[in-house]
């Protein structure tokens, strides 16, 4: 058997080598709960090229760690389903993959960071032994080789004394340090896509910055795609080539990074980065969004944003919602008034 | 120094590290806070900013009374507070209120907005007599923008941002001078944030009140806040105003932390001054020699180790900052 970790042990079928690495088309998910059903995606689509790197941008209860979830296959289920569209990797569907085909593709070619590192790590294991856990189980290596290419690693996402502290316990790491394993146990069989699920929302400023400039070392070197999920609207405009907004469960808005944030063609967008406090910019006054985002259990009809709205008109409050209109070649937004929200030149 | 309200002399709080059950033996401490000097003057807002761990929080706590220090002294309205009698020191915390962090577990479940907006009340109970409670309470209400008539609801059918509102109506009940925000919007949305923000400069106004604001996050404390006082482990190291410290930044963890601040510009990508730190923050439990933060620090020299710089004004700058090497450097603002 071969021990070259580049080497895929696992062949999928069908897959098309000149395809996307991941292409989403009109994801749905809900919730079958006690209290309803919640639609939690409700036609999610977007387009992941080689080494681009994807924001999906969002508030708590939006969809997009869901979105995260149906990808990856981790979804819990039940209560979660999903009850439309498809996941395709290089042309292959996921969710039409038997559950040992999708396990083939989950860490070996589609990888994922959580937010909580701590919780996303097995407390009673070292972080030596998961690691090494990946190359035994997808790559057949002996324990004795995969130790090895679990300190590599460790050194590859710069811990420092690795050979040693591949033999610690998670609990024995300090939080930006817990973050670098769990990147180096995503790209431990060097996949083309990473999802990362607000990687660094439980980490100070300093330690963000370390890891960010990390990842985006890393993907520049394998030119792996990255879709980066989170809610820091300055850390998306530091790394991101496109951004896909999400409000209520749908796509609302989505452009390159310089239109975005040059002239967000979407009011929710708009009221967003009108909200946030810059450090280099005094003395401008919060505008904030009024209201609050809808329960995923009685979405508003029409344009789920409508009552939080200051350009809604009628139109706006009666289904169907607003589909994405073309704003330019290359952007789209779901307003009936994106023309006056952009405010063309 | 009439207008000052509230001032701490050399603050400090050591939380001991114990070995043994029956025969307890102390053998070290963690110098949460380790020496803090600080003056709050009337209807200004000071900002206390630094990483996790840094002691903000414990500083907190011991403003408000709810951990008593080690050493120093707390002066509320020019009386030491830590040689009073207890029925003054009572009436004293009367006059600094805290907003917690968690809006979902500083509430308790089981109580109705009305008992727990109306709770300070039953410590205090001179300062609303018993019959005209109910109606304070939903003035209270009004104030922070919720509506009245919610007076017998439970937290868990209130959101985030408005449970954060119900927080700020419970430390105004007492009509206090000092309010104490401790992480007050960290835990809400962006959009929720601006609103809760936007609140608090609106009762600062109205009020009159003074505002020790901590938080993490350097935008908001920047929009927020008069003077700002940086932390690092246990001790300010640098302390200015809004300007001085967001434009002038002398102190080199200062001058880290506002780079590593992401700006939602996407044309200032590569055009800024960057610094990435390396390493961890020490533990508190045994700080470096001399300055703490040299181990971290890439202009540190052997007098770091070896002394520890005072926070004094040193060059140019107008502001105190604890470095030997206090240099005036602008990290915030592109570069071209």
């Amino acid at each position: 058997m071969s021990t070259d970790v580049n080497v895929k042990m696992d062949a999928l079928a069908g897959a098309d080598p000149d395809a996307l690495p991941l292409q989403v088309k009109d994801l749905h998910v809900e919730f079958r709960t006690r209290n309803g059903v919640a639609h939690a995606v409700n036609g999610v689509s977007f387009d992941l090229r080689a080494g681009e790197t994807r924001a999906i941008l969002g508030e708590s209860g939006c969809g997009k760690s869901v979105t995260a979830q149906a990808i990856m296959g981790i979804l819990d289920t039940p209560p979660g389903y999903i009850t439309g569209g498809e996941v395709l990797y290089r042309g292959v569907d996921l969710l039409k993959l038997p559950e040992s085909e999708r396990r083939k593709v989950r860490a070996n070619r589609i990888a994922m960071i959580f937010q909580d590192a701590l919780s996303a790590l097995n407390p009673v294991f070292t972080v030596g032994f998961q690691l090494a856990e990946l190359f035994r189980k997808h790559r057949g290596m002996s324990r004795k080789d995969s130790k090895a290419r679990a300190v590599e690693l460790l050194d590859l996402v710069k811990i420092p004394a690795a050979k040693q502290r591949v033999n610690d316990y998670p609990h024995q790491f300090s939080g930006g340090m817990r973050q670098r394993v769990m990147i180096a146990m995503a790209l431990a069989l060097d996949p083309e896509v990473l999802i990362a699920d607000e990687p660094t929302t439980a980490l100070d400023v300093t330690v963000q910055a370390q890891i960010m400039t990390l990842l985006a070392e890393l993907q520049r070197e394998r030119n792996m795609g990255l879709v980066l999920i989170t809610h820091d609207m300055g850390v998306v405009a530091d790394v991101a080539d496109r951004i896909s907004v999400m409000y209520a469960g749908r796509v609302i808005e989505e452009a390159g990074v310089e239109d975005i944030y040059a002239s967000p063609a979407h009011p929710y967008t708009k009221g967003l980065l009108e909200s946030i406090p810059r450090l280099d910019l005094k003395g401008h006054e919060l505008s904030a969004i009024k209201g609050l985002p809808p329960m995923l259990t009685n979405i508003p009809p029409g344009c789920a944003f409508n009552p939080r709205c200051r350009y809604a008109q009628e139109v706006c409050r009666k289904d169907p919602a607003p589909p994405l209109y073309q704003v330019s070649s290359s952007r789209t937004a779901a307003c009936h008034f994106w023309k006056e929200v952009k405010g063309d030149e | 120094m009439s207008d000052v309200v509230l001032e701490t002399r050399d603050l400090v709080k050591h939380f001991p590290l114990t070995r043994g059950i029956v025969f307890k033996k102390q053998y070290g401490a963690v110098r949460a806070v380790d020496g803090v000097n600080l003056q709050l003057r009337r209807g200004e807002t000071l900002g206390i900013v630094g990483e996790s761990g840094c002691g903000k929080s414990t500083l907190a706590r011991m403003l408000v009374g709810l951990e008593k220090p080690t050493s120093g002294d707390l002066f509320v309205q020019g009386k030491n507070m830590s040689n009073v009698g207890a029925e003054e020191r009572r009436r004293g915390r009367r006059n600094i209120q805290l907003v917690m962090q968690d809006p979902y577990t500083s509430l308790n479940p089981r109580m109705t907005v009305g008992d727990i907006i109306g709770e300070p009340f039953e410590v205090h109970p001179d300062v609303v007599p018993k019959g005209k409670r109910r109606a304070k309470v939903q003035e209270l209400l009004d104030l922070v923008g919720l509506n009245p008539d919610h007076i017998n609801r439970y937290p868990h059918q209130f959101s985030g941002g408005q449970r954060q509102r119900i927080g700020i109506a419970r430390a105004l009940a007492l009509n206090p001078e000092i309010i104490l925000c401790d992480e007050p919007v960290s835990a809400l949305d962006v959009s929720i944030q601006a609103q809760v923000i936007n609140l608090l400069e609106k009762l600062q106004a109205e009020l009159g009140l003074s505002y020790i604001f901590i938080a993490h996050d350097l935008s908001v404390v920047r929009h927020i806040a008069d003077r700002v006082a940086v932390m690092y482990l246990g001790k300010i190291i640098e302390i200015g105003t809004e300007d001085e410290i967001y434009d002038k930044p002398t102190h080199p963890y200062t001058q880290a932390l506002l780079s590593a601040v992401p700006v939602p510009d996407p044309k200032l990508r590569g055009h800024r001054d960057q610094i990435v730190l390396t390493g961890d923050v020490p533990s508190p439990a045994n700080p470096p020699s001399g300055c703490r933060f040299r181990t971290r620090c890439w202009k540190a020299q052997d007098i770091c180790a070896e002394q520890e710089p005072q926070l004094v004004t040193r060059d140019k700058s107008g502001h105190p900052s604890a470095c030997h090497f206090a240099e005036v450097r602008d990290v915030v603002h592109a570069t071209e």
